[in-house]
């Protein structure tokens, strides 16, 4: 067995730091993302959880500390290797950034086709199928401007998800959708792990949604980790502004405590 | 099971949350005139960057064709029109100016050489180049403008697709291939427009008009042209790419990164024109 299947880390991210000019946004952040897991980072609006998912992507340099992915440094990669490792992760963004010159299903057969090499009719089934599992098939020759910002949101899964990547990143992929999509979106997050093995990355506010997805919750407060764990851990530990977190978000600590057992 | 560090718990989240950068100290006037009077400098030296950048991806697989056809009809088939038409009544100004002056010397049978060669050598590829600037180069700003600000740029990135390669490689080629087919294009129609109001309205003799162009206007002047318009299509490209790559701050963002980007755009294409010309003339730029 390599080291990699036994491994249950599959990221290690430690003491990073980014700044913006005089602005310290992340101050030495340290968490695990556990392999084959739906790993969450929550945090009040502002407190770097999007900067976060840029460093650890790698679409910004941070300013020093490592993103280790099975015990390569992201962080310090350059150039032509930092090229070839991209493929190992995924990322939904949380203003969906399709293409907007392409229609809803060139932006879901993008990847595949700039990828692989399947043939036109096998990419053609790949993405129907992936378009009808969210609900969309229907929309699949429109253009972006022309979709809701839900269904955008589900185009934007639907385009992250194709490839089936080791690693996916969602930067608030419920925000702003109705609660029955949110529940579809879950389970398709929940789904793509289980069925294809996928470390799943996940940045929310929604807390009803946080726990019932949750395998660990990582809470990010203004650059520094506040708490990181379990579900039941968090709970346990929570204190002072996680716990105002939690329940300025209106779902009950009833709901909140039976999901963490469950899922410890 | 390893367990990652966890910091204290921050304190007082509204503290935190106004927290406002400490050293936000006010630049100096002599450190502002510095990043003033240097500025031309750090852009010039991203253009070269991003030159270089495109050159490296230019020759590196996979080769995507449509996005190279594309651009060029984009560039090329879409600037027919406004270049025929600028072209059309600069010839037919250049004619009426140059028999009015010319005829003060009694000279204005040479008009027909002048034209040509003016045409060839500057006109033509300055006007079409400019021409380009203000409807493609300006749109490619807008457009990657767009694809920056709305985080299109970061999702190519993210699927391993460059976007220099994918983006800025298929601008640039066909900046340099479609700016001198439009300086040809130029060419022929104000040609068209001098002779016609030359011959037409002026009195000129057509076989002198054309045999005075054939004897004085060869193949160099042309290809001079050609030259600098092939150098302009990839400044264009360039300026254009640049600004819209880097731009920031939502649509308003954009809209500041169009308008410098023209004005650079202009500017370079002059800039750049003496350069050339006193380079292929091997005179005009030291005593
Ligand atoms: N490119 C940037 N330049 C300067 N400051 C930035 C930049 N990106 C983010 N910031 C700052 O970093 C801080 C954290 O931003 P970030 O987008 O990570 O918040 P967030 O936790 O994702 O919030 P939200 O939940 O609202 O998405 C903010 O104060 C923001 O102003
Ligand atoms: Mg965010």
């Amino acid at each position: 067995m390599t080291r990699a299947e036994v491994d249950p880390v599959h990221i290690r991210v430690r003491d990073l730091h980014k700044s913006y000019g005089a602005h310290h946004v992340l101050k030495g952040v340290s968490f695990d993302v556990l392999r084959h897991k739906t790993n969450v980072v929550i945090g009040p609006s502002g407190s770097g959880k999007s900067v976060l998912m840029r460093q650890i992507i790698r679409l910004e340099k941070p300013d020093s500390g490592q993103v280790l992915v099975d015990g390569v440094d992201y962080a310090s990669l350059e150039g032509m290797a930092l090229q070839s490792k991209r493929r190992q992760m995924g990322m939904v963004f949380q203003a969906s950034a399709l293409f907007d010159s392409m229609t809803v299903f060139d932006n879901v057969a993008f990847p595949l086709r700039e990828h692989t090499k399947l043939s036109r009719k096998e990419i053609r089934e790949r993405v129907m199928a992936r378009l009808e599992s969210l609900g969309i098939a229907a929309a699949h020759a429109k253009w972006p401007a022309e979709l809701s910002g839900g269904m955008q949101r589900r185009v934007a899964v639907a385009r992250a998800t194709v490839l089936e990547t080791e690693i996916l990143i969602y930067d608030e992929p419920t925000t702003g959708l109705d609660p029955l999509t949110v529940l579809t979106v879950d389970e398709l997050i929940a789904e793509t792990e289980e069925k294809f093995g996928v470390t799943s990355l996940v940045i929310s506010h929604d807390m009803a949604s946080v726990f019932r997805i949750a395998d660990r919750i990582t809470f990010l407060y203004f650059g520094e980790v506040a708490v990181s764990g379990s579900p039941a851990e968090v709970l346990e530990r929570a204190d002072g502004p996680i716990m105002e977190f939690i329940e300025a978000s209106g779902v009950s600590r009833d709901f909140i405590e039976r999901r963490a057992k469950e899922a410890g | 099971m390893a367990e990652a560090p966890t910091a204290a718990p921050p304190t007082d989240p509204e503290q935190r949350a106004g927290q406002e950068p400490e050293e936000a100290i006010a630049p100096g006037p002599w450190e502002r005139a510095l990043d003033w009077a240097l500025a031309p400098f750090v852009e010039i030296g991203t253009l070269a960057q991003l030159a270089g950048e495109t050159l490296f991806w230019l020759v590196r697989r996979p080769f995507r064709g449509r996005l190279f056809i594309e651009q060029m009809e984009f560039i090329g088939v879409g600037s027919i029109f406004l270049v025929s038409l600028t072209g059309f009544f600069v010839g037919a100004v250049l004619g009426l100016q140059l028999v009015d002056g010319f005829r003060q010397f009694g000279a204005e049978n040479q008009v027909g050489a002048v034209v040509g060669m003016a045409m060839a050598r500057e006109i033509g590829p300055v006007f079409s180049a400019l021409m380009v600037t203000s409807r493609a180069g300006s749109a490619m700003t807008t457009e990657l403008g767009s694809m920056r600000v709305s985080d299109q740029i970061n999702a190519l990135i993210v699927m391993a697709v460059h976007p220099v390669q994918f983006l800025v490689v298929p601008r640039v080629v066909a900046g340099v291939v479609m700016v001198p087919v439009l300086t040809l294009m130029f060419n022929i129609v104000g040609l068209t427009g001098a002779y016609a109001v030359c011959t037409r309205m002026l009195g000129i003799d057509p076989g002198v008009f054309l045999g005075q162009m054939r004897w004085i206007v060869d193949w160099r002047d042309v290809r001079m042209g050609l030259v600098k318009a092939a150098v302009f299509g990839a400044a264009i490209a360039l300026i254009a790419c640049r600004q819209g790559f880097f731009a920031s701050g939502g649509a308003a963002g954009v809209g500041r990164a169009t308008n410098r980007a023209v004005v650079q755009s202009a500017i370079a294409i002059l800039a750049l024109d003496y350069l050339i010309t006193a380079l292929i003339l091997g005179q005009g730029l030291a005593g």
